[in-house]
């Protein structure tokens, strides 16, 4: 099977200027990651696992280097084109959650939809993607303080599904969750790589990192 | 399209409600503020030029008095005695027929005079009029316009003054000096205020026959009234009349009114701007409030804009969030205002105009929608810094925000 890379690093650094000195958070950092790989970035905190993601995520930009997402280098591209890959290629899953607290649980997921189509999602795909994660229809209509935290990574993983992306990034997805959630967090994270996603996740814990197919370790900005 | 956007300002607003309302509280004050101000201002205006308009169309001619300006009220010219300062029946002829065809013209004579009712002494002035023209001058309260020569219509004050009514008696005249004559009152005037051509409230109307009987100044006008059909007439008479009697020498003066038609409402118009730019600064006040509602908000928000740009909201529309919240909270109070300014509008001008004639009036109602459009505009303009604040906020950094 020819592997097509979904995105390439070459030589990225980030360079944070403080007034004690530069930090580099990142250095020389260069890396690719095939479509359908399940990969998990591990290393101890403060290594630059947070900053990769941010540059994965198209949250930040290089300070040098290049990043290439379907071959398309983002230093060309402007906020508006960023925030487009963001909402269309790219799906976000945080450690904490992070739903919009004055929308309900659905209309978090259906947010990005009505984002990219400008119309309500009246092919039932929102709600489809509940039913998947486990989220029924009462429950749905709960805004987010109202949920468990089971519950709502479960409806943030539904957000990050509903553009249908080709890369979801994952930061300490389980976190901030008992370990049978966790577990049944990361088997579908599992599911959804089988069915050919791309998942790229950070995490400092080995044994979630032990669901990946692939991992990568970082320390002091640089991949070891 | 479901507007999620706006979705999010309306939920902002409703869940934040109390310090929306404060907010939205400014607003209404300002757009009531203005617009009752504005209205007094239309209505003070409206009011007053209905008033001098029935004059506006008035022009006055006297006799030229050396240079001196108008030569007085009424009787002004006539009872100091020089027969320069009359308008003959020769001139009044020539000036009658420049402008009859312009409106209607009349001859005045007038003089002030003693009168005495029962054992009440006083004077007032007496004008000879054309017992033709009356009529059309002038509109009755009671009673009829004089049809003989021994009969006259008073004006309200003279009949308030003296107690009279339609059938007393007056007795014009210093029995010590040329003798009275003794008239009957046929008709009482309606009030007709300040006026530049009859000054008719404190007067006794006669007919030039009774007039030249008591006075004996057959073909002596003090002044001629011209009542133009058109207002636009007004300098093209005036020059033709000056033009033909000023020829060789200074013979006529002319005086109209809309000069001072225009420097009353100008006047007026410059009062009500000063006190709309008074009434403006509450405006200032609640825009400063909008603007510290709308930084609360953004500071209160930073981390859902953080999340909103990172699963790819466009800074667009994350400025457009706080702009509609800006416009929401504008609307409703301009809304608020816009119906409370009818209620207190209308209080303002009953007590400052004395009457709410031209209440409804387009120029006084104008106000309302305006000082709504300001208060909105106000409102936006306050949002758009918090909103660009919000949309500029890194995406990293709002997320990390507690």
């Amino acid at each position: 099977m020819v592997e097509t890379p979904l995105i390439e690093l070459v030589d990225v650094t980030r360079v944070y200027p403080l007034p004690s000195g530069d930090v580099v958070a990142l250095d020389r950092v260069s890396l690719t990651i095939n479509e359908g790989e399940f990969v998990a970035i591990m290393g101890p905190s403060g290594s630059g696992k947070s900053t990769l993601l941010n540059q994965l995520g198209c949250l930040d930009r290089p300070t040098s280097g290049d990043l290439f997402i379907r071959g398309k280098n983002t230093r060309e591209m402007n906020d508006r084109e960023l925030t487009g890959l963001r909402l269309n290629t790219i799906g976000y899953i945080f450690q904490r959650f992070n739903l919009i607290p004055l929308l309900t649980a659905y209309e978090n997921v259906e947010y990005p939809y009505l984002m990219k189509h400008r119309k309500p999602d009246d092919s039932g795909w929102v709600d489809l993607l509940l039913g998947m994660v486990g989220i029924d229809p009462a429950m749905a209509a709960h805004k987010p303080p109202e949920l468990s935290g089971g519950q709502q990574q479960r409806v943030a993983i539904a957000r990050a599904l509903v553009n249908d992306p080709a890369l979801i990034l994952c930061d300490e997805p389980t976190g901030n969750l008992d370990s049978v959630t966790g577990h049944q967090i990361m088997e579908m994270l599992c599911d959804l790589n089988r069915k050919g996603r791309t998942i790229l996740m950070v995490t400092h814990d080995a044994e979630v990192a032990g669901y990946a197919e692939r991992t990568i370790v970082m320390r002091d900005g640089r991949v070891t | 399209m479901k507007d999620v956007i706006l979705s999010l300002s309306l939920r902002s607003i409703r869940i934040h409600l109390l310090r929306s309302v404060l907010a939205a509280l400014g607003i209404v004050i300002g757009v009531v503020a203005i617009s009752s101000m504005g209205m007094m201002g239309a209505n003070m205006t409206l009011s007053v030029t209905e008033e001098l308009s029935s004059m506006a169309n008035n022009l006055v001619v006297r006799a030229y008095s050396g240079g001196g300006g108008f030569g007085g009220g009424p009787g002004g010219g006539g009872a100091s005695g020089s027969g320069d300062e009359f308008i003959t029946e020769s001139e009044f002829r020539e000036i009658t027929k420049i402008a009859e065809k312009y409106g209607l013209v009349y001859g005045v004579q007038s003089e002030s005079d003693r009168i005495e009712v029962g054992d009440r002494k006083g004077r007032a002035t007496v004008y000879g009029l054309d017992d033709r023209v009356i009529p059309s001058i002038f509109s009755l309260s009671e009673g009829t316009f004089p049809k003989s020569t021994s009969s006259v219509v008073i004006g309200p004050t003279v009949a308030s003054r003296y107690s009279l009514k339609t059938g007393s008696r007056i007795d014009i005249g210093d029995p010590d000096n040329g003798g009275t004559t003794t008239v009957r009152v046929v008709g009482i005037l309606k009030e007709r205020g300040m006026s530049m051509d009859v000054n008719s409230d404190s007067s006794i109307i006669a007919s030039q026959k009774l007039f030249n009987g008591i006075y004996g100044r057959e073909g002596e006008y003090n002044q001629v009234n011209i009542i133009l059909n058109d207002i636009n007439d007004t300098q093209k008479v005036k020059s033709a009349i000056l033009e033909k009697m000023n020829r060789k020498e200074e013979t006529v003066t002319i005086q109209d009114s809309s000069r001072m038609l225009e420097s009353i409402t100008s006047t007026l118009g410059t009062m009500t701007t000063f006190v709309m730019a008074i009434a403006g600064i509450s405006l200032l006040v609640a825009a400063t409030s909008i603007f510290n509602v709308m930084m609360m908000s953004v500071t209160e928000r930073v981390r859902e804009i953080g999340i909103m740009r990172s699963i790819g909201t466009q800074k667009s529309e994350i400025r457009k969030m706080f702009i509609y919240e800006a416009v929401i909270l504008g609307t409703i109070g301009a809304t608020i205002g816009a119906l409370l300014s009818l209620a207190i509008g209308w209080v303002v001008v009953l007590a400052m105009v004395g009457s709410t004639d031209y209440f409804f009036s387009p120029s006084s109602l104008v106000y309302i929608p305006s000082a709504m459009l300001v208060g909105i505009v106000i409102c936006v303009i306050s949002g758009v810094y918090p909103a660009w604040r919000a949309s500029n906020l890194d995406p990293i950094e709002a997320l990390r925000a507690e």
